[in-house]
């Protein structure tokens, strides 16, 4: 080794890698900052509601029942049981939130688990996975989720549960075809042509390569995820009374939507609000981690 | 010629067809269909032929990126499989692949890409590391510049400079370049066909130069190996196959040749058409569909390699065998390969 390759050691150049760059043009995106700043504050709402909520969750007042939106000490108004709107929001997002984010992390990781073996390993083992993962496709999301929760019963625990297998079909399918994609491409060939093991292989070309486009998808399933969580509670298969859940809440309400109509919506705003945030920082993530680099 | 570092003998790649409902294979591409060749130790051996004629399927084999379906490879004697390991093999056959951009992983640093490979071989981090940035001077990139770049701040040039670096990670004996240049604008192009040069002289290397630019292999190499549909055509020394290309496909590519002299400009296309497909490929030779010479015996019976006058040239054509039937076939006393 030369002198002068010795000295260059010392000092090279480093260029930002591919995530800083991500970070660096999302931070640029309002809108994606926006969405995350709602995201932050539902989940710091969530971690420090019983500061933050001005009643308790579960006392109700049968004389002050659906008061409206503005009634002195219950600024949402109050439920049909009587119970601070305000507060029940506030701890809603504790259920809701996991509801919609722990199915989507699990499955994450199992379906890209599958699907980038899938890919990876291809031939007779990607037919079996694939197909496999193919019969949970001939069910509407919704009604799979319904289905297994109801055969595996109500319960917070097995509607984790069903969501999650809802999600594990389309993430694996979504990391198969990347890594399909990836895997035909001469740096994982040069990489085989080095004599690297496969699990080496995937660990260093083909996981990096692939990772972006799953977790975006995977975002976007996030409010998918909510959705599907209130709805099973709203059809009782979630989260069951006296829980403040967003669903539920909604389930609950729907009989005095002519009563208050601006109270009963109010869940429904959180979940839309919710949901259309994570849409949008999947958006802004997507278009960050679109570029040549 | 001495005993040789690479001899190839009957190499076969089939690929099946898969179709219908349970993938049945409803046929096969012969893409490489036995060919035999030797290279010797130090030489460049140039691969030419037109696109779909194997030659890309001939240098992934050479590294067992595929695997072939009969034939064998030795290196320095030593069949592939009996006696040495896969591993081995590729640790002395490296490869430069055509697409500079889509060879290297787009999140790695170039010192992290080419380090990749010595440490795979179960080399300590930062030696691999100092060896990285010792190889990127080597194909003239300073390291401290360089080596902590992504593929895509870099130019084609380059990016196949560092491709280069990789493949002489691991010392090889012999690199295959396929089509390793010919992406590239023709001044870079130049200036990277004389660093391979430089690389061979400094580290004694051995090259299988895979191009269809028919200056760059005549430049680059001491003997070529004309490809159709899968087969050797006529191999020999370069100056004796560019002087006078005894297969009449060797004549036709040769033709085609822009001429730098006006005065012997190409009039005419010396070749019509595709090559036939390689699924069905045709009888008996299988240039006879489009060769000027074909005659009856053409259809009928494979030529193999003949040897011609000339030490080392070799042509696939019934033209040269005395007594094969063709009209036009020399009353020369042909030896049989």
């Amino acid at each position: 080794m030369t002198a002068a390759t010795l000295e260059a050691i010392a000092k090279v150049e480093k260029s930002p890698g591919y995530w800083s760059g991500v970070l660096r043009r999302i931070a640029r995106d309002p809108v994606a900052m926006f969405a995350l700043c709602v995201i932050v504050a539902m989940i710091l709402m969530a971690i420090f509601a019983p500061w933050i909520a001005p009643a308790d969750p579960y006392r109700g007042q049968m004389l002050r029942r659906l008061r409206p939106i503005g009634t002195a000490g219950f600024p949402l108004g109050t439920d049909e049981l009587g119970r601070d709107m305000l507060t029940r929001l506030i701890y809603g997002a504790r259920l809701s939130l996991t509801m919609g984010v722990t199915p989507v992390i699990i499955a994450f990781f199992i379906g890209s688990a599958i699907g980038i073996t899938a890919g990876y390993v291809g031939g007779k083992l990607n037919s079996a996975l694939m197909r496999t993962i193919d019969v949970f496709f001939a069910f509407p999301s919704v009604l799979l989720a319904i289905a297994l929760s109801g055969a595996l019963g109500a319960g917070i625990f097995n509607g984790l549960l069903s969501l999650t297998i809802v999600f594990i079909p389309p993430i694996a399918r979504i990391a198969e075809s990347v890594t399909t994609a990836v895997r035909k491409i001469e740096y994982v060939e040069a990489a085989r042509a080095s004599g690297a093991s496969g699990f080496t292989i995937v660990r260093v070309h083909v996981l990096g390569n692939v990772i972006g486009p799953i977790f975006v998808y995977a975002t976007g399933l996030i409010s998918v995820s909510l959705i599907l969580a209130s709805g099973l509670s709203f059809l009782g298969l979630g989260v069951k009374p006296p829980e403040p859940e967003w669903g539920l809440m909604l389930n609950t309400l729907r009989n005095a939507i002519y009563v208050q109509p601006w109270v009963a919506a109010l869940p429904g705003l959180m979940i839309f609000i919710t949901s259309i945030s994570f849409n949008l920082l999947s958006d802004g993530l997507r278009s960050a981690m679109d570029i040549k680099a | 010629m001495s005993a040789p570092l690479l001899s190839v003998s009957g190499l076969t790649k089939h690929f099946p067809l898969k179709g219908g409902l349970f993938g049945r294979s409803t046929g096969t591409v012969r893409a490489v269909d036995g060919i035999t060749f030797d290279v010797a130790e130090g030489e460049t051996l140039g691969i030419v032929g037109e696109s779909g004629c194997g030659k890309s399927t001939t240098a992934r084999l050479l590294v067992d990126l595929i695997t072939p379906d009969s034939g064998s490879i030795r290196l320095g004697g030593k069949e592939i499989g009996p006696d040495l390991s896969v591993r081995d093999l590729r640790r002395q056959v490296q490869m430069v692949f055509q697409d500079s951009y889509a060879s290297l992983n787009p999140r790695l640093t170039m010192e992290d890409a080419i380090s990749f490979g010595p440490m795979v071989g179960g080399m300590a981090g930062n030696k691999a590391v100092a060896l990285a940035r010792d190889l990127l001077a080597r194909v003239g990139l300073d390291p401290s510049r360089f080596a902590g770049r992504y593929p895509h701040e870099l130019s084609g040039g380059q990016r196949q400079r560092v491709n280069i670096a990789r493949a002489l990670a691991f010392s090889p004996k012999i690199v295959v370049l396929d089509e390793a240049v010919s992406a590239l604008d023709k001044s870079v192009e130049a200036q990277v066909l004389n660093l391979l040069a430089d690389l061979k002289a400094e580290l004694g290397l051995t090259y299988i130069f895979i191009s269809h630019d028919l200056n760059v292999v005549r430049y680059m190499s001491d003997r070529v190996m004309v490809m159709y549909l899968g087969q050797v055509a006529e191999i020999g020394p370069v100056e004796a196959l560019y002087a006078a290309p005894a297969h009449p496909y060797s004549q036709a590519l040769l033709a085609a040749m822009p001429s730098m002299d006006p005065d012997r400009r190409t009039m005419e296309a010396p070749l019509a058409g595709d090559p036939p497909n390689p699924i069905n490929p045709p009888s008996g030779c299988r240039f006879h569909t489009r060769c000027r010479l074909a005659d009856t015996v053409c259809s009928k019976g494979d030529p193999g390699l003949y040897v011609m006058p000339e030490a080392g040239h070799l042509a696939a054509c019934h033209i040269h065998v005395p007594g094969s039937g063709h009209r036009d076939a020399t009353s020369r006393a042909g030896v049989t390969a």
